[in-house]
């Protein structure tokens, strides 16, 4: 948490150092850019960017240099070194045959990757660029801890818990309306159709009984007609229904 | 009537309060004179010296926990706010179905927090020493029944008037 707190106040001060560089004096400067922090796990491997930038032209000069001090000591010692197009890795000390070279010095990038982490390689990295004759500026430094299992960040287990169960609850409400809106209207139709079918017989009864014109007869013949052709299922429904309204009366 | 209106809503306002506590006070585990909660681990550092706090790991199962106890709080503050709308919408003799079923969910909540935390606690906690339950974790379990009681109470309320 400390060395947090402490690296976020470094890399502001970064900031406004390369700030006052850039404004007070923009012409012949190199600027390195690294991440701040990077994990890994044990066994695995990372990769450490570094770009950066330079206001004159790549030159063959142009060396990258990475240094690393462990975070039990005080030594600094130098792991990687680049000039005149050559790589050298380190070959006696902590990181012999774990290191690999896979920047690029015209594409701005001196990254190298570290296979095999180890406990040991908790520590700061630091990457230095000297572009000739345009070697003034700052290197940059990134600190690299390694874990057993690298742990959950904050709140990843917890907004998805939260998340999921609200999507849930919401997705179970929104279906259980749209269900019940459909039985509603079906339970409308259906309603309408009996109502329908009763003023009908009221109707026709009142016509049989006056015993007047044969054409409105014919019209409700029509509509029975077409109502028998409906499905059975619906059929089926009608009757209990009506059946159970009967009861009722 | 007036008077069993008033006792659920105190119920239920009383659950809340034990939620909320719950969740924030920082009293689930007690070891040497360590406190700790969901979201922070503090002690005091001599007899009369300062009180520090340190934000909890970020152990998978705390945060579920953590993830439990605000879902019942949305629940049973959801639940409430439903129990007043459908006080005033729902016809004379409907039931407040959708009021207790959350009220459920909320008491289901706060229980598989707080069972959570007394199996996995050991993961991000050291249990050397003099260890116990803080009246944090004890307020979550009263919390359970009591939510699952006026969650009950709902489903089987009729509405009168």
């Amino acid at each position: 948490m400390w060395s947090q707190g402490a690296s976020g106040s470094g890399s502001l001060l970064l900031v406004a150092a390369l700030f006052s560089a850039l404004v007070l004096s923009p012409t012949l400067a190199i600027h390195v850019y690294t991440h701040r922090e990077v994990h890994g796990t044990v066994g695995s491997q990372v990769t450490l960017s570094c770009s950066f930038w330079s206001s004159e032209w790549i030159s063959e000069e142009v060396s990258i240099t990475w240094l690393f001090q462990p975070e039990t000591g005080k030594d600094t010692t130098s792991i990687f070194h680049f000039v005149k197009g050559q790589p050298y890795v380190d070959e006696v000390g902590t990181f012999k045959n774990r290191m690999e070279w896979v920047g690029d010095p015209h594409r701005k990038d001196g990254s190298i990757v570290i296979h095999n982490l180890e406990h040991t390689d908790n520590g700061t990295f630091t990457c230095d660029v000297k572009n000739p004759p345009d070697i003034a500026g700052k290197s940059s430094q990134v600190t690299l801890y390694v874990f057993e299992k690298v742990p959950t960040q904050y709140g990843v287990v917890l907004g998805s818990i939260i998340g999921g169960v609200l999507g849930l609850v919401i997705l179970v409400v929104v279906l259980a309306y749209l269900i019940r809106y459909c039985w509603l209207r079906r339970q409308a139709t259906l309603q309408r159709q009996l109502s329908a079918m009763e003023k009908g017989k009221l109707q026709r009864s009142a016509k049989d009984s006056s015993k007047r014109g044969r054409q409105p007869p014919v019209l409700y013949a029509m509509l029975d007609h077409s109502r028998s052709t409906k499905s059975a299922s619906e059929k089926k429904s009608k009757g209990l229904l009506g059946e159970s309204r009967k009861d009722k009366k | 009537m007036l008077l069993l209106l008033l006792g659920i809503i105190v119920l239920h306002v009383a659950v809340l309060v034990l939620l909320f506590v719950s969740t924030i006070v920082s009293q689930w585990f007690i070891a040497n004179g360590r406190t700790a909660d969901l979201w922070q681990n503090c002690s005091t550092l001599g007899v009369s010296s300062s009180f520090q706090c340190i934000p909890s790991s970020t152990n998978e199962w705390l945060q579920s926990v953590q993830a439990m106890m605000i879902l019942s709080i949305i629940f049973s503050v959801l639940s409430l706010f439903l129990f007043f709308c459908q006080l005033f919408t729902l016809t004379k003799g409907g039931r407040f179905y959708l009021t207790g079923i959350f009220q459920i969910l909320a008491g289901l909540c706060v229980m598989s927090g707080a069972a959570i935390f007394t199996v996995r606690h050991t993961d991000w906690q050291p249990t050397t020493g003099d260890t116990a339950f803080g009246f944090a974790y004890i307020l979550a379990w009263v919390a359970f029944p009591l939510a699952v009681t006026s969650g009950v109470i709902y489903v089987i309320l009729r509405k009168r008037e």
